[in-house]
């Protein structure tokens, strides 16, 4: 840095109101000229088509002639005369409000026996961490087709305990169990967040907890458990909000149709049935604000109560 | 290691020999654990080199007698070759990384360095993007893709990451960039740099670690991606590998599981290979933000 200490220049001597002025300005035009591309991206890519698919809601339009005015119809229809559309509410609602909870509660036991200093820490990390990578493949979509089929690897396994298996891809009743346990098999990524939480928290709390006497049962839920809910929260709400939007396993194990029986229609299959199958745009631009309104919602709540939970230490 | 320390703290006052074991059960039951959720891809590892009727209703891990004709009739399951997929797929993903790597680090400079007006407005709005679902937007891109003609082209893959569409790698660049000494810029700015050389010269290279990052889940998730190119890319010569995969499922049924998985492990390498050599990044860019 000794360079710089010749280099320095004689402070400006113009005016120094004029001079902010001028370095307000140009600071303004750097700001907007480095942002310029997202800027562009945010009218372009993502505000514009987002209001053109809440004009296209109240409308008809099918691709080949011009979208026609309808009012709420395509929200109305939907809720009242639409079965299809109810199901997939109900089995996108079963499959984020049991796959996410439990997936957290495998990551956060996991995350805990790691950190307690197992030996290989980092060779059991990259294990349990890569089906997080892999699971959103078409891959381990079709994979998990054939292991849970009918000539399928679980049977096999179950046929060496002497039980013959069904076909739980091919069952309406077991169906969408097998793309929530793909969701739990998945739950290393929030592990690897929950461990580097559990990093955070000061050995000196532990060290005085045991001094006043506290068993390990009192430690987690005095110590851990409060220090760790904002790391919980914030797993809680991204894991939903990819929940709500998963699709690849669904399309890939049902082959598109989300059967059997409509048991694996996922919100974001049948939205995808709808706009580009059946071309109904209308309706499709409908169940997309819904899904919007949803996970905002969702997410509001999550953190209307968090107040009541999560436990922030700077406070 | 705080670890290990903490462990021996938290553990009560036992003997060594008492506590040694317990550590060995952890162990053990930790490798059984592994191995379960790791077995469906050995399997299909191991399967992939089986003869068909060896596949079908057992759990048996190691092939009787090995075969690789699997892989042969696999990659040459159609008009095209599955080389052509991963080719289209390499194009896409090269095209998402340097597309993300640009826009998101020229934005995220701007939030982290500059004072320009509405700033906090913007740096709000781009939060709430990240939270956005994709659904809400897709239709009406789909429509706008359409007039200007780039269906069945890379071009809605690959224009929206140069203009940073991805605001999660934007989140993470402004993090990275706001923990650096802002004593650098201003040396810089004494030693007579411009704005566009104090990005270029001494921020770009200080955020290799983000960019990174940056770079390698853009691959991942390119890679993985079913959604974007089922919408936009329905001819069989623009393919990428997941609609290869999903197209070559489709067109044998459940016939050829072999020459299926053989394929499917194909698909899996560059991923499996990313993760092998960058797994200090990806668990420092999931530490830091939650990526997937």
């Amino acid at each position: 840095m000794s360079t710089t200490e010749y280099a320095i220049r004689p402070p400006e001597t113009v005016t120094g109101e004029a001079s902010a002025k001028r370095r307000r300005r140009s600071e303004n035009r750097a700001g907007y000229l480095f942002l310029a591309p997202w800027l562009i991206g945010l009218v372009v890519i993502t505000l514009g088509p987002m209001i053109a698919s809440l004009y296209l809601s109240f409308t008809e339009y099918s691709l080949i002639r011009e979208p026609v005015w309808v009012g709420l119809q395509n929200y109305i229809e939907l809720f009242t005369e639409n079965r299809r559309f109810l199901n997939t509410i109900r089995v996108t609602a079963i499959y984020v409000a049991v796959g996410v909870p439990l997936q957290l509660m495998f990551a956060l036991a996991l995350a805990l026996v790691l950190d307690r200093g197992v030996r290989g820490l980092s060779v059991f990390r990259a294990i349990f961490y890569l089906p997080s990578l892999l699971g959103g493949s078409v891959a381990v979509a079709l994979l998990w087709r054939q292991v849970f089929g009918r000539d399928g690897l679980f049977n096999a396994v179950l046929g060496i305990f002497g039980i013959e298996g069904q076909s739980w891809i091919g069952s309406p009743d077991t169906a969408l169990w097998t793309l929530i346990l793909l969701l739990v098999w998945q739950f290393g990524s929030p592990m690897v967040i929950f461990l580097a939480g559990l990093r955070q928290i000061p050995t000196e709390l532990y060290e005085a907890a045991e001094v006043d006497g506290a068993g390990r049962v009192r430690k987690f839920v005095s110590i851990t458990l409060p220090l760790l809910s904002p790391i919980i929260f914030f797993n809680i709400v991204l894991q939903m909000i990819g929940a709500f939007q998963a699709f690849t396993s669904a399309y890939v194990v049902s082959g598109g149709t989300g059967g059997p029986n409509d048991s694996t229609l996922f919100y974001t299959l049948y939205l995808y049935q709808e706009g580009f199958q059946f071309l109904r745009m209308g309706s499709a631009s409908a169940m997309a604000w819904i899904l919007l309104v949803v996970i905002g919602a969702v997410t509001a709540v999550n953190f209307i109560a968090s107040r009541y939970w999560v436990f922030y230490n700077d406070r | 290691m705080t670890a290990s320390l903490r462990a021996s703290i938290e553990a009560p006052p036992v003997t060594g020999r008492r506590r040694s074991r317990r550590t060995w059960l952890v162990t053990v039951l930790l490798c059984l654990a592994s191995v379960a959720m790791l077995y469906p891809l050995l399997w299909m590892l191991a399967s992939s080199f089986k003869p068909a009727d060896q596949i079908f209703g057992t759990a048996s891990f190691w092939p009787q007698q090995w075969i690789i004709d699997h892989y042969a009739d696999g990659w040459n399951s159609f008009g095209f070759t599955f080389g052509r997929y991963f080719v289209n797929s390499f194009i896409v993903a090269a095209g998402a990384i340097v597309g993300n790597l640009l826009s998101c680090s020229l934005a995220a400079y701007a939030f982290a360095r500059i004072d320009f007006k509405f700033k906090k407005f913007w740096l709000a709005v781009m939060l709430m993007t990240i939270m956005l679902p994709y659904h809400v937007v897709v239709l009406p891109q789909y429509i706008m893709f359409q007039e200007f003609g780039w269906l069945n082209t890379f071009f809605p893959l690959v224009v929206p990451k140069f203009l940073a569409t991805d605001a999660f790698f934007v989140f993470l660049m402004v993090q990275f960039i706001r923990g650096l000494p802002r004593s650098l810029d201003e040396a810089a700015r004494i030693d007579g740099c411009n704005r566009l050389q104090i990005f270029l010269r001494i921020i770009l290279p200080l955020i290799r670690p983000a960019l990174a990052t940056t770079a390698i889940f853009t691959f991942i998730w390119t890679w993985n991606d079913f959604f974007t190119p089922l919408i936009y890319l329905t001819d069989p010569a623009m393919y990428t590998v997941p609609l290869g995969l999903n197209a070559f499922l489709d067109s044998t049924g459940e016939s050829a599981w072999g020459s299926l998985f053989a394929m499917a492990v194909l698909s899996l390498g560059p991923v499996l290979g990313f993760f092998i050599v960058a797994q200090k990044y990806l668990v420092r860019g999931i530490a830091t933000t939650g990526l997937k």
